[in-house]
């Protein structure tokens, strides 16, 4: 609470505002900067993860016999996999709690999962085209994977962009909480539709070109695993505090607006009576 | 049980009106027919020009380019015209408030979606019929099986204006809605599309001997659709 009045009395005058029109005390109660002790232990395990990551991963793990380093792109990519489907899995749960608890909090969580999940999305899509030039010859293949993947980061892509619109923020986040459920049941419907589609014709182009993991291998995908998570969970809970100071600036703007409105209708109402009372009473004298 | 099923007559009563309102507002303006139909036709004369005829081989049979992927130009064409289908049937709504005024009449969000979603298909179902006539003649595709292909069409259809009227209802309202309906509506159609082919080949060319395998996956997809749709709209209509 302390803290926040800090941050509060940085912007000229708002402080007596807001502690004049503090009537909601559970909504007030939040992260006043995007730092915190749970940041700063992630942000120092992800340090400590990614050392060994980068030791491990490209100093002693072996250059595969077929696929020599690009192997080790694979310490990129499949945590990447791992973070962006749990983002938007966390994007789905929150906003299910939205709609049954209406609370701005599982919002706020909704929305920075998902612009989390969309970015190791992208992360995941450009390691493996960047996998396949080499191994496969091409960037891109037709995959089920591949191509559910891209229009999975396209659908989230539009989550983003409805979080964005201009329309009043309750609407807007009913509205995203809808699209976050339905766009997780689309992005099964494509993946089952596209396997299916390939079942039909061809097999999985996985199949041949998988490799063992062990060894160095998976000690280093490991720390993959570790450094990811910690980073993503490191970037959801700042990207969070970012938007729920945005949302208390909002909320502050607004009871800005209404109290100037408000002593505005005062000063009129004053000068007004002064006004009438000299018409009626002839000015005193 | 006699409230479920008198409360589910009334839904469909009003749902009808909204569909038959939109119709008789088609009628009067001539959009889709104007202006949606010739567009889609002219997608299709402009696949012809990108897409080279040369003779392909595919199994014991010998077509060209073009007939070989007709199936997928045709719902291409479909898809795209189909924006600006949805686009305009949210249009006439929200112009002026009148999304708002439809909830304050006490009208179920469901039956609001059903109506909307029905108009839609409606229209688009004629726009199927001109474009595959067109189709058959210009890509010189022969239908082998119409029962096929008449679920195909009906489900696609179905399929396309449910997900269309859903997700026109997200972003109704904004300023941005004309680019971000697009944006959220293509990836979501990317399925419906993908099926919808393989479901139209399997009606065009005797080789294919999926039968009856993407149709009915078609069907399952159309009824999800409006499902998902019946029951989201409420959240999304709640407010505005």
């Amino acid at each position: 609470m302390n803290d926040l009045r800090t941050i509060v009395s940085v912007a000229d005058e708002s402080e007596e505002i807001f502690i004049n029109t503090d009537n909601d005390d559970s909504e007030r109660s939040g992260p006043t900067s995007t730092r915190s002790e749970s940041t700063t232990v992630f942000g120092f395990l992800a340090i400590a993860t990614f050392v060994p990551l980068v030791f491990f991963g490209l100093l002693v793990a072996e250059p595969h016999s077929e696929q020599q380093e690009s192997v080790k792109l694979m310490f990129i990519h499949l945590p990447s996999v791992l973070v962006t489907y749990v983002s938007f899995f966390c994007t789905l749960v929150c906003s299910i709690l939205y709609l049954t608890k209406k609370s701005k909090f599982w919002d706020l969580l909704a929305g920075a999962s998902a612009e989390i999940g969309v970015l190791f999305c992208g992360i995941l899509l450009l390691s493996g085209s960047l996998w396949g030039k080499p191994t496969w010859g091409v960037y891109w293949q037709w995959d089920p994977r591949l191509t559910s993947t891209a229009v999975m980061f396209v659908m989230y892509l539009g989550y983003l962009a409805v979080r964005r619109m201009d329309i009043a923020a309750e609407a807007k986040s009913r509205r995203a909480a809808v699209l976050g459920i339905v766009s997780f049941l689309n992005v099964l419907i494509v993946h089952y539709s596209i396997d299916w589609w390939r079942g039909l014709h061809q097999g999985r182009t996985f199949e041949s070109s998988e490799i063992k993991i062990e060894g160095w291998y998976l000690f280093s995908l490991m720390f993959g695993m570790l450094f990811f998570s910690f980073v993503a969970i490191w970037m959801v809970i700042h990207k969070f505090r970012i938007l729920w100071l945005e949302y208390q600036l909002e909320r502050m703007d607004l009871e800005l607006a209404i109290n100037e409105r408000r002593s505005e209708v005062n000063d009129l109402d004053s000068s007004i009576d002064a006004d009438e009372e000299e018409l009626l009473f002839g000015g005193g004298s | 049980m006699v409230r479920i099923v008198k409360e589910a007559t009334l839904m469909i009563r009003d749902a009808l009106l909204i569909a038959k309102k939109d119709v008789r507002v088609e009628i009067s303006s001539r959009v889709i027919f104007g202006q949606v139909l010739p567009f889609s036709l002219l997608i299709l004369i402009l696949f012809g020009l990108a897409i080279s005829s040369d003779l392909i081989v595919t199994g014991d049979a010998k077509r060209t380019v073009l007939e070989q992927v007709s199936p997928g130009l045709f719902w291409l064409a479909i898809v795209f015209s189909s924006l600006f289908a949805v686009n305009r049937s949210f249009k006439i709504e929200s112009d002026n408030g009148n999304l708002d005024a439809l909830r304050m009449a006490g009208i179920d969000p469901a039956a609001i979606f059903l109506g909307k979603a029905l108009a839609i298909s409606l229209l688009i179902f004629i726009l199927d019929l001109f474009v595959g006539a067109l189709a058959v003649v210009i890509f010189n595709a022969s239908i082998i099986d119409f029962s096929i292909l008449g679920v195909t069409v009906f489900a696609a259809t179905i399929s396309i204006s449910m997900s269309g009227t859903l997700y026109a209802g997200i972003t109704a309202g904004s300023r941005s809605k004309d680019t971000l309906m697009p944006l959220l509506l293509l990836p979501t159609m990317a399925p419906m599309l993908l099926i919808a082919t393989r479901s139209t080949e399997a009606a065009l060319f005797s080789e294919d001997q999926t039968g009856w395998g993407w149709p009915m996956l078609l069907s399952v997809l159309a009824f999800l659709y409006t499902g998902i749709g019946m029951l989201s709209f409420g959240a999304l209509m709640e407010e505005s």
